[in-house]
């Protein structure tokens, strides 16, 4: 691995995760074995071999008043090799370990499905599969992040890349300098791993970051080269962005100082991909001191936005039950106590109705991009 | 039924006839001519000046007549089991051979069989069979298989199969009717006599013999009994056949063999499991509790005693002096009071007080049950189960008469698991097919609680899986609820003795499927952990270093280590676990060990194969020495 140095930054990684660049997978390898050999001991004084894995769930994390971000509780569960129920967790952990141990032998990085692919064959004598799917194998990869305190770019696998950026920038991409404010339609693809030694920044103008849910929207903002005129980072993560997207948001606010700002539907969804952004996800929350974002605010669109803005009743719609269902459960999370946002999501379910950001088409088509998100800015009208 | 017990043949005596010459039994047939035209008179008179042709008492009197029981049971054949070809065939061989065991037995000569079908053509079979009884006199054999309603069995009360008298002469009957082709009978007594042939037709009229042919004939065997019957019949196999009831049969005789030739196929050989007699049976006295006023009068009338005290003691069991005393004092006698001078009323006090007085339970001596280990032997020697147990009931009474019932389970193994518990019924040693439901054994089967016991069971019906129910009922008289004697009548005690027997047998069946999910779940677990030691060994090695053939062995033996770790624990717990199986391993439980899956079809009581009933009889010996202590399956795996 190209060693690079690395820039300033706030590295708060947990503390059983922290990296060392020295030289190469090292740290991360040592991990693997060490992990490895203490099963070996278990074998050897006779025990029944077992890993402690970090509890993933509701249950074991906690909301961070100071910080503002959902971290990991403590809780472990012992996953021993011999009990009916975690048998074959465990061996597919092993043999997931012993895989991602080659990765870091040859220095390779590959995609989680790769994995998945790489690690099932038929366990001989018998018909049974390694692993019959891939929603097998991820949690698999998740839980031994969380053993090993890895992070996924360190075990060197990622996701399914989705996102897209473009603005006055330019960056470092593996060495390759890319001028992102000449992207094309397109824009720039947010790659899954986005860690300094990967992309670097080396040039900025803009003045702040705008993460978009949809990718249909971020178009109409990148076709009236609103990123120029407005002197912004533009950003989309299709729906609930992933970690690549997450973590280059954290980066740009971290490192380059800008203030980031999210514009997502006004539903439930919309609300909960925002809280991710700022607070982390319940799922990854071992990852949230190096994703989340506290100071990320909430642009739009807020119910009180359809008033504001003269929207016509007819794009709207009914909430239906789910939506309902979700609401109050978002409203019960500790990180939506803020008084302002108790108020939002009553205000939303008052109205009984919801309302997706390409209904702003519905004045005109660029109303979104000259019209409402430079009108919200301007009076601040955000949440934070 | 009518095969003479006695080992010595000539106590005819105790063979009474029944039929026309006993005046009780003619009228309760029909009544009198007399009587009955008398009774009519005043109706008809009236009616007649209204009809056209005006019948006469006299007309009418032309026309009644006596009926003879032959010609009513030869209209009325249902009623002893002969309604349809194929019932026809499997009650003709069961009279037969229940009168042949009932003579051996009773002449202490274990049973030797010989049961063949021959087809003549598509409707039409011969019955042969032949037993090594003790014979029949000579002068004796045209009333036993030509008259219905003559036998030794129904006057005491003595545990045995046969009852009123009625079978054989009925299937030979029946034979008579259908093909026009007499009975016939071979039977030698002795070495030294010669045998007697005799073809017999029954006159049906006057419920007689007739006699067709008489002679002497050489014979290779020195004493037994052949009959031989030609009947419309039809043969199948399966469920309700000629061949289930030998199947059954042999298994609650042990100690009869039975050779069966059917009308297809080879020879089947029922081989003796046992050489042991069931033990000898009392004849007992009727008790006080169990009888009628009409039979009471009846009894008077017929006494040889002069005195009440001496009738009482006499002709009852367990009529001791004080019970006789309080018994004449209550209905205003005493006990020197002449027999003669009870007349209907005082008959009917001393009915009363004979019911109010506590008196003793019969004894219960008169009982042979067939005896759990045999009961058990027979379920070995005839299905592929797992587990099996039985229990014997202490004797108990209805209506003044004793009886046992005995219990037997069988379950898993090769049975069907997707089907209902079959039910198989005995009564006095003979296997009952017919009319199930009626019967009390299965409605006690029926109404106990199974799933308490580990099965499934749905409201009111059979328990389902993969189980046998075995239940005897032993007594000196079985209430059957019809002639054809295929259900036992349901009084409440005989039902509670039932139920008690089952849930007994249930008990252990409840801690062996308890035992055995438990096995299964820990050989499951084994078997997981064994198929993952390799994967996790190799992956190991690969991050390690280690070698992977050495960490499994090492995982093995944690694996082996900490399921017989589990093992142990249920064992060594403390008492509860000591307490379960102790209570299996009675004397009257076996479990086998079954690893191979079965051949499912290779159960005798399918019935289907007939080849396979000779192949199993080879395999039998294997049901001796079978209370296993070191069978138990939890042990073994």
């Amino acid at each position: 691995m190209a060693k690079k140095k690395t820039v300033k930054k706030a590295k708060k990684a947990k503390s059983s995760s922290k990296r060392s660049k020295k030289n190469g997978s090292t740290p991360t390898k040592e991990k693997i074995v060490g992990l490895a050999e203490s099963v070996v001991s278990h074998i050897d004084a006779e025990e029944n071999p077992s890993l402690n894995v970090p509890i993933r769930s509701l249950s074991n994390v906690s909301f961070n008043t100071r910080k503002k971000i959902i971290e990991m509780g403590e809780n472990k569960a012992n996953r021993p090799f011999f009990d009916l129920g975690n048998a074959r967790r465990f061996m597919q952990t092993m043999l997931m370990s012993s895989e991602l141990l080659k990765l870091q032998d040859q220095f390779k990085t590959t995609s989680i499905r790769d994995m998945f692919y790489h690690c099932k064959h038929t366990i001989e004598g018998t018909r049974e599969e390694t692993f019959n799917d891939q929603d097998e194998s991820d949690p698999i990869i998740e839980d031994l992040e969380v053993t090993l305190g890895s992070l996924r770019e360190e075990l060197r696998v990622f996701a399914n890349p989705d996102g897209a950026m473009v603005g006055p920038a330019v960056i470092r991409d593996r060495g390759d300098e890319i001028d992102l404010s000449r992207m094309g339609s397109g824009g720039w693809a947010v790659p899954s791993i986005v860690e300094p030694d990967v992309i670097e920044f080396v040039k900025c103008k803009a003045k702040y970051v705008l993460l978009i849910e949809k990718a249909a929207v971020w178009a109409r903002f990148n076709e009236d080269r609103f990123w120029e005129s407005d002197k912004c980072m533009i950003i989309h993560g299709r729906g609930q962005p992933p970690r690549g997207v997450r973590r280059l948001c954290y980066r740009m606010v971290h490192e380059l100082g800008l203030p980031l700002y999210v514009l997502v539907d006004n539903d439930p969804w919309g609300y909960y991909i925002y809280s991710v952004i700022k607070q982390g996800s319940i799922n990854l929350a071992f990852e949230s001191a190096r994703m989340a974002v506290p100071t990320a605010r909430f642009l739009g669109m807020s119910s009180y936005d359809a008033a504001e803005f003269d929207i016509s009743p007819s794009v709207t719609i009914r909430l239906n039950d789910k939506d309902i269902a979700r609401a109050k459960e978002i409203m019960a999370y500790p990180w939506f106590q803020d008084r302002r946002w108790q108020r939002e999501i009553k205000h939303m379910l008052k109205l009984g109705v919801k309302l997706e950001l390409e209904a702003l088409s519905n004045k005109e088509f660029s109303f979104i991009a000259d019209t409402y998100v430079p009108q919200k800015l301007k009076k601040g009208k955000w949440l934070d | 039924m009518n095969e003479p017990p006695p080992a010595t043949a000539h106590d005819e005596a105790a063979q009474l006839s029944l039929a026309f010459d006993n005046t009780d039994t003619s009228q309760a047939v029909t009544a009198s001519p007399k009587k009955k035209s008398s009774a009519r008179t005043n109706g008809t008179s009236k009616r007649s000046k209204r009809a056209s042709e005006p019948v006469t008492a006299e007309k009418m009197a032309s026309q009644q007549r006596e009926i003879s029981v032959s010609e009513f049971f030869a209209k009325n054949r249902h009623l002893l089991g002969f309604d349809n070809k194929r019932k026809s065939l499997l009650t003709t061989v069961k009279e037969a051979v229940d009168n042949s065991l009932d003579a051996c037995e009773e002449a202490r000569i274990l049973p030797d069989l010989f049961v063949g079908i021959e087809q003549l053509s598509e409707d039409r079979f011969r019955v042969t069979i032949r037993d090594n009884g003790p014979g029949i006199v000579k002068a004796q054999i045209p009333n036993i298989f030509g008259k219905l309603l003559y036998g030794s069995k129904f006057h005491r009360l003595k545990m045995c199969r046969g009852q009123q008298g009625i079978g054989i002469s009925a299937a030979g009957m029946y034979g008579l009717i259908t093909t026009g082709k007499p009975l016939s009978v071979i039977s030698r007594t002795s070495k030294r006599a010669k045998a007697h042939h005799y073809k017999l037709a029954i006159d049906t009229k006057k419920n007689r013999p007739d006699i067709v042919h008489d002679d002497a004939v050489e014979v290779d065997w020195d004493h037994g009994t052949e009959v031989e019957i030609e009947l419309v019949a039809s043969y199948n196999k399966g469920r309700q056949s000629v061949d289930e009831y030998l199947e059954q049969t042999a298994i609650v005789n042990p100690h009869a063999e039975i050779t069966y030739q059917p009308p297809a196929g080879e020879l089947v050989v029922f081989p003796r499991g046992s050489d042991q007699l069931p033990a000898e049976t009392r004849e007992i006295k009727p008790h006080p509790h169990g009888i009628e006023l009409g039979i009471l009068m009846k009894m008077l009338k017929e006494t040889g005693s002069q005195k009440v005290g001496a009738f009482l003691k006499d002709e009852f069991s367990r009529v001791s002096p004080t019970v006789c005393k309080t018994v004449c004092e209550k209905s205003g006698i005493t006990p020197a009071t002449w027999v003669k001078q009870v007349d209907s009323q005082t008959a009917e006090r001393l009915y009363q007080a004979l019911q109010e007085v506590r008196i003793m339970a019969p004894s219960t001596d008169c009982l042979a049950p067939v005896g759990a280990d045999q009961l058990l032997a027979g379920l070995l020697k005839g299905v592929k189960a797992e587990f099996y147990t039985a229990s014997t009931r202490s004797p108990a009474v209805y209506r003044g008469n004793p009886f046992q019932v005995e219990v037997g389970l069988a379950f898993g193994g090769a049975l069907a698991t997707d089907q209902l518990a079959r039910c198989i019924r005995f009564a006095n040693r003979v296997p009952l097919l017919y009319q199930q439901s009626h019967c009390a054994v299965f409605k006690s089967v029926a109404e106990t609680n199974w799933r308490q016991y580990g099965m499934q069971q749905s409201n009111g019906a059979l328990p389902s899986g993969p189980l046998i129910v075995t239940v005897h009922f032993a007594s000196v008289w079985v209430p059957f609820t019809s002639e054809s004697k295929e259900a036992i009548a349901d009084y409440d005690e005989i039902r509670k003795e039932i139920g008690l027997g089952l849930r007994e047998c249930g008990r252990k069946l409840n801690t062996f499927i308890r035992r055995r999910k438990r096995t299964e779940r820990e050989s499951q677990r084994r078997s997981v952990f064994l198929r993952y030691i390799p994967e996790v060994s190799k992956a190991l090695e690969a991050i390690t270093g280690r070698g992977s053939d050495g960490l499994r062995e090492q995982l093995m033996e944690i694996a082996t280590h900490r399921t017989e770790l589990a093992d142990r624990e249920l064992d060594d717990r403390g008492n509860i676990v000591r307490k379960r199986r102790d209570t299996l391993e009675d004397e009257h439980t076996v479990i086998v060990e079954r690893d191979t899956p079965l051949d499912v079809d290779d159960s005798l009581f399918e019935g289907d194969d007939v080849k396979r009933i000779s192949e199993k009889g080879a395999k039998a010996p294997r049901a001796k020495g079978k209370r296993s202590k070191k069978k138990r399956a939890s042990k073994k795996k």
